[in-house]
């Protein structure tokens, strides 16, 4: 982008370093920037200062005991990132999980996603300059929190799931709370928009900044609403379903803009779909039924190697597991979305006007925990 | 197995174990034949009794067995090698739904054998349950049959449930693997395809090995000969009938005697996947880098670089990511020391 104003003025480079300690980097993020008067000249991103060798922990534990391992590494979504681990091993395994638990996995996944997406845009707005929106958005996420602490003892670090089903089963009046829940949010929703979306400072804010094409969406591997707001119409729990999301009925919101503002629409039409999943999983719920299947007290899967990979609030979340047939696995490999899409950033920070970086890097929607490991 | 009709000494104990370890290992390599099968094998109904971890005991029980636990395990075991029978009858080709079946049979078994005792009879259901699929049961049998070793009788009758449980389950797993390689993989001609597009390219030493991994979702899985690597991914994104655009997954694995690079790929454009391994030496690890293919190879590249000490000639910045600079080792490696000035 070139300067707005041709003064003739000269201006030469300097280094900034952003960070870690920055609130704009929502955690331990540090970007070391050359910038010509304010035009970024290149970025230069610098991650592992919270780097915890969670996969390299994860060698020493058995399979139950990496799940609330799991819980830190996306702590906004920490039911998605329980699940990730439990599919790989139960495919692994072949094991074959109750409806119950189905039912249960699916609906805290989804809360949680909605949970996620709350704190991205609280959190987005305060980046830009929005004080208002963080307040509504935490205080509906502390409902959603709320549940869950309910439901495993826990606010953000789970540990709900297992290999083979869940650990709890919903506590009395538990399913009821989750739908009056669902239909709050469903009317509180278009406030949101009232509040931000129809806003025309907002919208001229991040409109066409941090653009990219679809191709260099794919060249990336970027994933999630990164990799949809280009164009592309994939979402895994659409296109290789799995726990029981075949059974339910859903859109996959798609942009093409590829900038911020799109980014922003669909991951609040992402809660509108996640609302729709939950209606239909919470009115279907089996009340009777098992909450945990069949599985050998000790998990040992067979020799072999497995990928598996889910639709995480911010993308592609994998897990890759080597078995040597031990109750620990061989290694343990995470595909973390947030580490991945964050590649694009450098790109994007290229010959941008200094104050849209907190804007590009706020719409990949990070969190450290996840980039780091 | 004789010797255990004798009263209960330290040796027959050990035998009982002896007894034990052997059911379980053939309880493992039953379980992962079924693993391997397709998935119905394993797809049963809700409602089943779970296998509660909490609930693990020591293999090897040392108390004295009470008169109602003698029954209990007799009952147990009975129900057990019912079950297991039942199982292997349904791994033989019935669909899952003679399960169901199964557990009532076994449990029905269990009621009348230990009808005297109403704890023996729940825990004869409970384990009755357990055995058919997991190993689990296995594990709680053998220990009801650590316990009624102690007595000549009890371990009389375990023994011949013990020796019925092991023909099932070798046998279950004799069946299976026939029964697994019948149905070729809905991927198979994806895999086909790949391999033949490829040899004709670069010819047929450059692919190692190609085969579908049941493991994890038949993922067709190629394994590339190193020197070759640059080149087919070239060629995995450029060819029309390929194209694979996206690169999902890269990471390193150490096998202590070899290093292996593990790329999982996917087309949007044709909507396939692939995985691909290529090995390198501990020593001299080296894989070409993928980053002028899939520009997002570019971190992955550099974490595994880090973490795992492979080279990627061709990586444009190839410096530690996750660890500082100045670190010394690569802590994925499995023979790992962390370098500590002060020792």
């Amino acid at each position: 982008m070139p300067t707005p104003f041709s003064t003739g003025i000269r201006t030469e480079e300097m280094v900034l370093n952003i960070g870690p300690q920055h609130p704009s980097t929502h955690g331990v993020f540090r970007l070391v920037v050359k910038i010509d008067g304010e035009t970024i000249k290149e970025a230069v991103p610098v991650m592992g200062y919270l780097h915890r060798g969670t996969e390299k922990l994860a060698e020493n534990l058995t399979y139950t005991q990496i799940i609330p391992y799991t819980d830190r590494i996306d702590y906004l979504s920490s039911m998605t990132n329980n699940y990730v681990l439990c599919h790989a091993v139960e495919t692994l395994m072949g094991l074959s999980i109750p409806e119950k638990a189905e039912f249960l996995r699916v609906i805290v996944m989804e809360m949680n996603r909605i949970a996620s997406h709350l704190v991205w845009w609280g959190t987005y707005l305060l980046d830009i300059g929005a004080i208002g929106p963080f307040l509504y958005a935490f205080r509906d996420r502390e409902t959603i929190i709320n549940l869950f602490n309910e439901l495993s003892g826990a606010r953000l670090t789970y540990n709900y799931m297992r290999i083979g089903g869940v650990k709890w089963d919903a506590p009395p009046g538990w399913i009821e709370k989750a739908k009056e829940f669902v239909q709050y949010l469903k009317s509180e929703l278009p406030n949101y928009h009232v509040l931000v979306s129809g806003n025309e400072i907002f919208q001229s804010r991040i409109t066409g900044i941090g653009t990219y094409s679809r191709q260099d969406a794919l060249d990336h591997s970027l994933s999630g609403v990164m990799l949809r707001c280009t164009g592309e119409n994939w979402d895994i729990r659409k296109n290789e379903p799995y726990s029981i999301y075949d059974r339910f009925e859903f859109d996959v919101p798609v942009a093409t803009e590829g900038d911020c503002l799109s980014r922003y629409h669909l991951r609040l039409q992402e809660i509108e779909q996640s609302i729709r999943i939950l209606e239909q999983a919470l009115d279907q719920f089996p009340e009777e039924g098992e909450v945990m299947g069949k599985v050998p007290k000790v998990i040992r899967p067979p020799v072999g190697e497995v990928y598996v990979r889910i639709e995480a609030p911010r993308g592609e979340l994998g897990v890759y597991i080597a078995s040597q047939g031990k109750d620990k696995p061989w290694r343990f490999k995470l595909r973390r979305p947030s580490f991945v899409n964050l590649q694009i950033l450098p790109k994007l920070l290229e010959g941008v006007n200094m104050s849209n970086m907190v804007a590009i890097l706020g719409s990949i929607d990070i969190v450290v925990g996840e980039v780091d490991a | 197995m004789s010797e255990e009709k004798r009263k209960p000494t330290p040796e027959e104990k050990a035998a009982a174990a002896a007894v034990a370890r052997a059911k379980a290992k053939a309880a493992k390599e039953a379980r992962e034949a079924q693993a391997n099968a397709a998935e119905s094998d394993t797809g049963e109904p809700n409602g089943e009794g779970r296998a509660d971890a909490p609930q693990a005991e020591p293999p090897i029980e040392k108390r004295k067995p009470t008169p109602e636990e003698k029954a209990a395990a007799a009952a147990a075991a009975m129900a057990k090698a019912k079950a297991a029978k039942e199982a292997r009858e349904a791994a033989n080709g019935t669909t899952s739904d003679a399960d169901p079946d199964a557990k009532a049979k076994a449990a029905a078994a269990a009621k009348a054998k230990a009808a005297a005792a109403a704890a023996a009879k729940a825990k004869a259901a409970r384990e009755a349950n357990a055995g058919e699929t997991s190993d689990a049961g296995m594990d709680e049998d053998a220990k009801a049959k650590a316990a009624a070793a102690a007595k000549a009788k009890a371990a009389a009758a375990a023994k011949a449930k013990a020796a019925a449980a092991i023909k099932s389950n070798t046998g279950a797993s004799s069946v299976e693997p026939t029964a697994e390689e019948a149905p070729p993989s809905k991927n198979q001609p994806y895999l086909d395809r790949y391999v033949q597009i490829l040899t004709e390219r670069f010819g047929k030493e450059s692919i190692e090995d190609s085969y579908i991994n049941r493991l994890s979702k038949e993922v067709p899985t190629l394994l590339i000969k190193n020197e070759h690597w640059h080149g087919i991914a070239q060629f995995l994104k450029e060819e029309p009938a390929l194209q694979f655009d996206y690169l999902s997954n890269l990471h390193g694995v150490d096998y202590e005697d070899r290093m292996e690079v593990y790329y999982h790929f996917y087309s949007y454009e044709h909507h396939h996947s692939l995985a691909v391994k290529v090995k390198t030496t501990r020593e001299n690890a080296s894989v070409s880098s993928v980053t002028d293919i899939w520009a997002g190879a570019d971190w992955n590249e550099r974490e595994t670089f880090d973490l795992l000490g492979i080279d990627f000639p061709g990586h444009p910045n190839l410096v530690r990511i996750m660890m500082p600079d100045e670190w010394i080792g690569h802590p994925l490696r499995k023979d790992y020391e962390p370098f500590d000035e002060g020792v």
